[in-house]
């Protein structure tokens, strides 16, 4: 979603699919199929299964998007381009806990970066980054719709608002 | 946090503090679902559009567009299906009302959407929610089998000959796609691009069928319009604001929540100050953004003492807009400057870059904002800020550009102090 004019880059990386293909369990081609059924256009369901596969295999690894084509009809270009346009999908590993700290105005003028330090300081990692042991991943998110109870982050799907320094230590402390 | 009305009786958060509203008993018990069956035993799905445009009812998701004109576009002639697509796709910077309707409230939700769909013709309806509110999806998918399992959503509702289902969707993260046709891509499986206006959703929407698609909180005004009746409900508010509006209310005040007001209250400053029982810490109210990042800043001097009436036409004549009733209180510690600044990063990153003057733009923006705090202000930088937000501003594909401009534009006239302090030459 970036600039992609003014900041050389390239559009995307480019990703070798190989052969492999992901393979699910019953119960979950069983959840697949349900969010299939809801739609008229196969294709409509893409973000549902993406974080399904997501969720099964830590993000959308090339496998993942080999069995979504497959598994909506589509080329694998389809998949890979609407992986890239939404954050919430990761094309590539992130931590078992994925901090993400809202950055935006109402969270900044209640102290959202005094958040992002303290977590990056007790997790040495900075925002962006995933802790060696691969449990914790730190980001810088925009408005997750906490405003009125700032500064706030979600871990994984989790909203934790009112943060100060010694409920994020216990937050933290408290994940298994 | 409060969350409750102010001057009007609760209508929408009615059943915000009852316990367990969630569920469809207690719906039910407090009036739940009888909108559903007047219409569905005493009206036509004419008489529901023309009800629903007695009552003033505006679009609640910040472009104000009236929603019984909204209906009524639907060509009524069509042989294609036709959609009810609920935006829940809240991402608005400073907004927060939906999130709560859908949690304590979501049968309100379903059965405005049924409403809807039945005023339409409609036999299929979406939830579109961003994706960060997966707890919320969780809610609504458990609210629309407890509606199921009574006969509310699915064949021949309350026996009547009207059918409709309602499936919820999860966004992916992309404050895009909050915008009406980015959805609409969204929910086809695409990137979250908006399409050419026209045609309109309501001639070519979802699947190139007619589509309607409403905020959370338009549909959940949707039954109690029904059963008060549209003149009832657009009397509770002003001639061309019908209602009550529900303001998410952030920042430095000491009650932030959300308040439900009737249209047309009376007025900002004391809304601040009694209301939201005023500014923490004995500091002084500096500046309010009333309707969500998009709009434009407003000093305090154009609040305290100016009578500024909360309802569309209040708020543009005290110089803003209602917008999603995103109310963020700054008080006088923050810096404009580095409030536009943090704003600015956030249509950048939105920035969807499917149109040139905004994802160029925006990212032109953000760096001259961050060159400035880094020291490198030059004098002449709020003119180029302001040119820049001129090749944005209405030369862009969709409203994203408009309302990535607007905060700087408005912040830079209004609060010029703020800007000069960081653009002043360097002392030698």
């Amino acid at each position: 979603m970036s600039s992609q004019l003014t900041q050389i880059q390239p559009l995307s990386q480019p990703v070798d699919i190989g052969d492999e293909v992901a393979t699910f369990s019953p119960e979950v081609e069983e959840e697949i199929d349900a969010h299939l059924a809801k739609y008229p256009v196969r294709r409509s369901a893409i973000l549902p299964l993406m974080f399904i596969v997501q969720r099964e295999r830590g993000y959308l690894d090339p496998p993942g998007v080999a069995y979504l084509a497959n598994r909506l009809g589509l080329r694998y270009t389809d998949i890979w381009e609407v992986a890239t346009f939404y954050s919430m999908i990761n094309t590539s590993p992130v931590g078992k806990y994925h901090i993400q700290v809202c950055r935006t105005l109402s969270c900044k003028i209640r102290g959202a970066q005094k958040v992002t330090e303290h977590c990056s300081h007790k997790l040495g990692i900075k925002p962006g980054e995933t802790t060696a042991d691969g449990r914790f991943t730190l980001s810088e998110v925009e408005c997750l719709g906490s405003c009125g109870t700032a500064p706030m982050f979600q871990i994984n799907f989790d909203y934790h608002e009112e943060l100060t320094p010694e409920k994020i230590d216990q937050i933290l402390s408290s994940l298994p | 946090m409060f969350i409750g009305a102010i001057g009007c009786e609760p209508l929408q958060l009615a059943r915000m503090h009852v316990e367990n509203s969630r569920s469809i008993d207690v719906y039910r018990k407090h009036g739940g679902y009888e909108a559903l069956k007047k219409v569905l035993e005493t009206m036509s799905p004419e008489d529901v559009i023309n009800e629903v445009k007695k009552s003033a009812l505006r679009g609640r998701g910040g472009a104000g567009f009236p929603t019984g004109m909204k209906w009524s576009f639907v060509p009524k002639d069509s042989p294609k299906p036709k959609y009810v697509v609920c935006n829940a796709d809240e991402s608005e910077p400073g907004t927060f009302k939906d999130r709560y309707l859908m949690e304590r409230d979501p049968h309100l939700l379903i059965e405005g959407m049924l409403i809807a769909a039945y005023a339409l013709s409609s036999k299929l309806s979406f939830i579109y929610t961003r994706g960060e509110y997966r707890y919320l999806i969780d809610i609504m998918n458990r609210a629309l089998a407890e509606a199921r399992a009574a006969g509310f959503v699915g064949d021949r509702i309350l026996n009547s000959n009207f059918s409709c289902e309602i499936h919820t969707h999860t966004g992916a993260g992309a404050y895009i796609c909050g915008e009406e046709t980015a959805l609409l891509s969204s929910l086809e499986g695409m990137r979250g691009h908006p399409r050419m206006k026209p045609p309109f959703p309501a001639v070519s929407g979802l699947y190139a069928s007619p589509t309607v698609v409403n905020n959370v909180e338009t549909l959940t005004a949707v039954p109690d319009i029904i059963k008060m009746g549209g003149e009832p409900y657009q009397k509770l508010g002003t001639e061309k604001s019908g209602g009550t509006k529900l303001w998410s209310v952030s920042g430095h005040v000491n009650r932030p929540g959300v308040y439900e007001l009737p249209m047309g209250y009376d007025d900002m400053e004391k809304f601040i100050m009694e209301d939201c029982q005023g500014i923490p810490d004995g500091k002084q109210l500096k500046a309010v953004i009333p309707g969500g990042s998009s709009v434009y800043i407003m000093r305090a001097d154009q609040i305290i003492g100016k009578d500024v009436r909360m309802d569309y036409e209040g708020l543009v004549t005290a110089g803003s807009s209602v917008g999603s009733g995103g109310f963020i209180v700054m008080d006088e510690t923050v810096d404009v400057f580095e409030s536009t600044k943090n704003l600015t990063e956030f249509y950048k990153h939105e920035s969807c870059g499917w149109c040139t003057p905004c994802r160029e733009g925006t990212d032109w923006l953000v760096k001259v904002f961050k060159r400035i705090a880094n020291g490198a202000g030059r004098p002449e930088d709020a003119q180029l800020m302001l040119d820049l937000c001129d090749n944005i501003e209405g030369k862009s594909f969709c409203p994203l550009g408009d309302a990535a401009s607007w905060p700087i534009q408005s912040a830079i006239k209004r609060f010029p102090e703020d800007f000069k302090k960081h653009l002043a030459p360097p002392e030698i």
